[in-house]
């Protein structure tokens, strides 16, 4: 066998080991580095695979599609203390074209109000107008406007095709074919 | 090309194994350590998964005002007491209350404080 065609084998085996792995390995709490195994807490904390093993599975962060599970309704996040306040969910997107050479972003309101109120972002992170707020990556990886949840607690900042997400050369077809309703 | 089998067999007992003996935090959970350890007791986890299972992101984000930024709310025992940041639930009522010491108060001697990310990121630039 050839060194290339090796070289390409143990990718091909890594990126499948790791795809199997991936879900389903979350570290118990005394072995996670953090937790002092010492501590008699240990024995009555959840345990992370307990929790997270029966939610969407994803392939990133906690392995876990927050989004989904709570959408499937496999977990029921209260949106207040007592509970009793009503989610104001709102349907609409923001598309933000000055990306190049990525894909544009386009926002969605719908998971993000599921997961928290308007004050959460507004306005003392994203000012409510379009182009008014000057987002750029370098911002968000120093944890500015985005970064300071993806990358910290949302998926993180590897998963460029989460929110570059909108190719701009089929852009004006997909809006004309939603339009016309034949999509 | 007899010794490749052997070889191969080896590298994927590697890449099997190896995520299951590295020691890595939950992806999001946060350190405390502003004052525990100088107060004489262990540095709190905050596990983000276990709580974003039962509460949203702006109950404790906005409702309680607990800043996004490790160790930067300037939380203490006594503002919990008063029913404050953690202690608007961890009072007996909501959760179990404060004076279970050992179940926030679990890291392991000199964590720093910070949010530990997981296999793929270790958290924003700032903290």
């Amino acid at each position: 066998m050839s060194p290339i065609r090796a070289i390409s084998l143990v990718i091909v085996l890594t990126v499948f080991a790791s795809a199997v792995l991936g879900a389903g390995n979350w570290q118990p709490l005394k072995n996670d580095g953090l937790h002092d195994p010492e501590n008699p807490a240990i024995e009555i904390l959840q345990e992370p695979g307990e929790a997270l093993g029966v939610l969407v599975p994803d392939s990133a962060g906690n392995k876990v599609d927050w989004v989904r599970s709570l959408q499937e309704g496999l977990i029921e996040p209260r949106p207040s203390l007592d509970g009793d306040e009503e989610p104001n969910i709102r349907d609409t997107t923001v598309l933000m074209k000055n990306t190049y050479p990525l894909f544009y972003v386009r926002f969605t309101h719908k998971p993000h109000t599921q997961w928290m109120s308007c004050e959460a972002c507004h306005d003392r992170i994203f000012v409510p107008q379009v182009d008014a707020n000057p987002i750029n990556m370098g911002k968000i990886l120093e944890g500015e406007y985005c970064g300071l949840c993806h990358g910290a607690v949302s998926f993180p900042l590897t998963e460029c095709n989460r929110c570059h997400n909108t190719n701009p050369a089929t852009l004006g077809r997909e809006e004309a074919a939603t339009g016309e309703g034949t999509q | 090309m007899k010794r490749w089998p052997r070889r191969m067999l080896a590298i994927l007992v590697v890449v099997a194994l190896g995520p299951a003996v590295i020691a890595w935090a939950e992806y999001a959970d946060v350190t405390i350590n502003t004052r525990s350890e100088a107060e004489g007791v262990a540095p709190v986890i905050y596990p983000h998964w276990f709580h974003r299972i039962r509460f949203q992101c702006s109950v404790c984000h906005v409702d309680l005002d607990i800043k996004m930024g490790a160790g930067t709310t300037g939380i203490t025992m006594e503002k919990l007491i008063d029913g404050q940041y953690c202690g608007a639930c961890h009072n007996g009522n909501i959760a179990w209350s404060i004076d279970n010491c050992d179940l926030c108060h679990s890291g392991r001697p000199g964590l720093e404080t910070g949010v530990k990310g997981g296999h793929e990121t270790m958290g924003p630039g700032l903290y």
